[in-house]
């Protein structure tokens, strides 16, 4: 009998924990990494629901319309197959995910329910309340708690990656990891290792995101030698409580259940999307939404009571479908203000939410390095230039459901087995861990790295979000080098959070430059990244896919084509049917 | 409070386990809006206590900021709750701040609380599918079943209800009520329903319910209002009537 493999996956999200289920359901063992409990992981925050064409509702739904709102609502960055290959799981998922369990609402009848979401026109969205990420990875997560139970599957949780092990023919064998409770520094070996680390928000100092979503795995990964994509493309949802700690997501699903936008105008409620898109109203893509509030509140200046908010009115709709349907985001809303948005219309704002950018991976999800694999908000795969609402989720199961099988699959093809690898490949790396920390440990400068991270979400939210322009790109650049250079003379009050935060701070600004450099380059709008200097999409020039790769100076870009040979480009139009 | 009022927070420390603890007052300015995750982001940003001596940054978990990851539960002022969704604005003067007790301590407010999934394993809170490929839909599910098992499920493992009950403590097997309402939760899908005698079997051992005294603390602190009460009373029902039957099949 031939061994069994060996998997490493780092992250708990739905992404990871997918990917799990699929390497030990095939009698494989996974060591999992986790910053925190698996349960606690940011996937949780997704609220409005999961996307599959169902098409219960009779419109005529289908997953090939799916595959179009999903490319279209993308401007058309995504490669069109690995996109349908997704649209075509998603039924799939949903039944998979409702045979473990999730609590989906449900029609008279018993079926599963289905609600609208943004750039679509069809009720595809499966929901559980408004708290759906909650739900699944909860059903996931016990699913694997099962696997752990038979002993395939050991959770390493309260321990967060800090490298990869890579042999000296470029082969990723393994990480090292540092226990958060203990500081204990680790090199774990495996076959092959999958990274479903997540999100970037905090690189934007406030965001949707938990603050577990640094992006510093990624980073640490692109400064190992993996090509990073579409870093430009950062989506900003349309609706979120501003905050100081964190800007609060308040779900796609109050508009998908009718709430609406307005702010006052000439004394009376102005709807301005309905206005200015009636073809798809509120529910327009989250692009083109937020920069239709962006105009609002900063060329039009008509922000409620002089503020940079807007309304988002759900006190009119049916008391029960907002308590059966919209509970979660009401809680969260009054906890927070105080307000009742039953009574009240909600101030919201626009916020980081979703990095459509990641890891880039082929469509069986491995990296340019042998042996590591993506999955989840870490790779670039499936959302283009802007993300349809309610696709993370099923992007983010359907990548674990090819992740795990395909690390598999290149593990029953290596050579060498997990214990091959000289141990002195794993010294070598844990060592060179371990003086990276006290080399921070031993700097007592004036410099506060919260501080500095302050500076840094600042100005990347200023200038790198919703409206770019090619003259702040560079001063973002320029204050993310000063930022760089401030980080030598930084002091660390003590070697615990403080250390592992300033280990994620230096791979954030090696990011946030990755991020603004890209946007500089990109002369045209597309999706998220729009350029009022060049307010057009330039297919002839752009269709492409960026690719960044590290060097000591900063990044250097290629650019990729698009595999457009499903779905021929066509412009983006939101106003007309 | 208003925007500028100063207010103090104490906060209970500690280096490790076996190390002892101390308390440290730091004075802070009142923002609106403000939640004790921000107070304790402003030590961070400024680890310098109210009688103006450096220290080291107070250590705590957190990570969703919006009351559905669990991370940052802690005492606050006598009672075990979310540090995100409590605001300062309607506290006492000192915040207090300590650690959950019911948990093995790391540092500070940093509690190890993953006993909880540990007895999730002991009580199967799964649903036992076969495989993950393509076996159609699941069960269908009522609205009635639906509305009733929803708030079961968005139990957050923060461990509140379990630093609330008088049951759980060093001398008491008791799982607590996060670990019981879980089994109910499976119990109540019709395929979870299929191994329910395994799961009742378990949460009738020892640390089950046998070890609840109906204290009715834990749906008192629950942030997130789950009828933890009723929830341990239909569990209660269940074993109760599966154990006649399978007294009656021997």
């Amino acid at each position: 009998m031939t061994a069994k493999s060996n998997i490493i996956i780092i992250g708990g999200g739905l992404a990871g924990l997918m990917s799990a289920i699929k390497v030990a359901e095939s009698g494989n063992k996974v060591k999992l990494f986790a910053i925190h409990p698996a349960r606690r992981s940011h996937s949780v925050c997704a609220q409005g629901g999961i996307n599959a064409a169902k098409n219960l509702k009779g419109e005529d739904d289908s997953v090939w319309k799916h595959f179009d709102d999903t490319v279209y609502s993308g401007d058309f960055l995504a490669n069109q197959p690995p996109v349908l290959k997704m649209c075509e799981a998603a039924p799939g998922i949903i039944d998979l995910t409702d045979r473990m369990g999730v609590m989906y609402n449900r029609t008279p009848e018993g079926l599963l329910d289905f609600r609208r979401f943004g750039g679509t026109k069809y009720h595809r969205t499966a929901f559980a309340g408004t708290t759906t990420g909650q739900q699944l990875v909860y059903a996931l997560d016990e699913q694997v708690r099962r696997f752990e139970a038979a002993g395939l599957v050991e959770k390493f949780e309260n321990w967060e990656f800090l490298s990869p092990v890579i042999d000296d023919i470029g082969t990723c064998r393994g990480i090292v990891a540092i226990n958060l409770y203990t500081m204990e520094l680790r090199a774990f070996p495996a076959d092959a290792v999958i990274a479903a680390t997540g999100g970037i928000g905090a690189i934007f100092g406030k965001s949707t995101n938990s603050v577990v979503n640094t992006g510093s795995a990624v980073s640490a990964f692109y400064q190992a030698g993996a090509t990073y994509a579409n870093p430009e493309m950062v989506q900003v949802h349309p609706t979120a409580m501003p905050g100081e700690d964190k800007t609060r997501l308040i779900s796609e699903s109050a508009r998908g259940e009718g709430g609406r936008i307005w702010v006052p105008k000439d004394g009376k409620p102005w709807y301005f999307l309905e206005e200015w898109y009636p073809a798809y109203g509120n529910l327009v893509p989250r692009d083109v939404a937020s920069r239709a509030i962006f105009k609002v509140v900063y060329e039009m200046g008509l922000g409620v009571d002089g503020k940079p908010v807007v309304y988002l009115d759900i006190s009119r709709l049916p008391k029960e479908d907002l308590e059966t349907r919209l509970f979660g985001i009401m809680e969260i809303y009054q906890t927070y203000t105080g307000d009742d948005p039953r009574k009240v219309p909600m101030q919201v704002f626009p916020g980081v939410h979703y990095n459509m950018g990641g890891f880039w991976v082929d469509y069986d999800m491995a990296t340019n390095i042998p042996g590591l694999f993506a999955a989840g908000e870490a790779e670039y795969q499936h959302h283009g230039a802007n993300r349809l609402g309610a696709n993370s989720l099923v992007s983010c199961i359907y990548d674990g459901m090819v992740a795990g099988p395909a690390a598999v699959n290149y593990a029953s093809g290596l050579n060498t087995r997990a214990e091959d690898p000289p141990a002195s490949l794993f010294d070598a790396e844990t060592k060179r861990q371990s003086e990276i920390n006290s080399r921070l440990m031993s700097k007592d400068g004036s410099e506060n790295p919260r501080a500095l991270y302050h500076e840094m979400g600042e100005v990347m939210r200023e200038n790198v979000t919703v409206v770019r322009y090619n003259k702040k790109l560079k001063a973002t650049d320029a204050k993310l080098l000063e930022l760089t250079e401030r980080y030598e003379n930084i002091g660390l009050p003590d070697n615990g959070q403080s250390l592992v935060f300033a280990r994620e701070l230096w791979n954030m600004l090696v990011l946030a430059r990755v991020i603004t450099l890209a946007a500089l380059e990109r002369n045209e709008s597309r999706g998220a990244h729009y350029k009022p200097e060049y307010p057009e999409r330039n297919d002839a020039e752009w269709l492409k896919t960026t690719k960044a790769f590290h060097t000591p100076e900063g990044p250097r870009f290629e650019y990729e084509p698009v595999d457009v040979s499903l779905i021929e480009p066509r412009e983006r139009h939101y106003d007309l049917e | 409070m208003n925007q500028g009022d100063r207010f103090i927070v104490r906060i209970k420390r500690q280096e490790g386990p076996g190390s002892k603890p101390y308390r440290e007052e730091f004075e802070l300015t009142f923002r609106t809006g403000m939640n004790v995750i921000i107070a304790l982001m402003d030590i961070q940003k400024n680890p310098v206590t109210r009688d103006d001596r450096d220290t080291t940054p107070v250590s705590w978990e957190c990570s969703c900021l919006e009351e559905v990851c669990g991370a940052c539960a802690m005492v606050i002022n006598g009672i075990p709750r979310q540090a995100c969704s409590t605001l300062i604005d309607g506290l006492e003067t000192p915040v207090v701040l300590e650690p959950l007790t019911k948990f093995p301590l790391v540092k500070d407010l940093v509690v190890d609380r993953r006993s909880i999934f540990e007895n999730f394993k002991k009580i199967h809170t799964w649903v036992p599918i076969d495989l993950t490929y393509g076996a159609g839909p699941g069960p269908r599910i009522s609205q009635e079943a639906q509305r009733k098992a929803y708030p079961l499920s968005r139990c957050i493992t923060c461990g509140n209800c379990l630093e609330a009950c008088p049951q759980v403590n060093s001398r008491s097997p008791f799982m607590g009520a996060a670990v019981l309402n879980q089994a109910t939760l499976i119990d109540s899908h019709p395929t979870g329903k299929m191994n329910r005698s395994e799961r009742l079997a378990a949460v009738r051992a020892k640390g089950g319910l046998p070890d609840c005294g109906n204290a009715q603390n834990c749906a008192r602190v629950c942030p997130k209002e789950i009828p933890l009460v009723d929830s341990i009373a239909r569990l209660n029902r269940e074993a109760i009537i599966d154990g006649i039957l399978g007294w009656m099949e021997k």
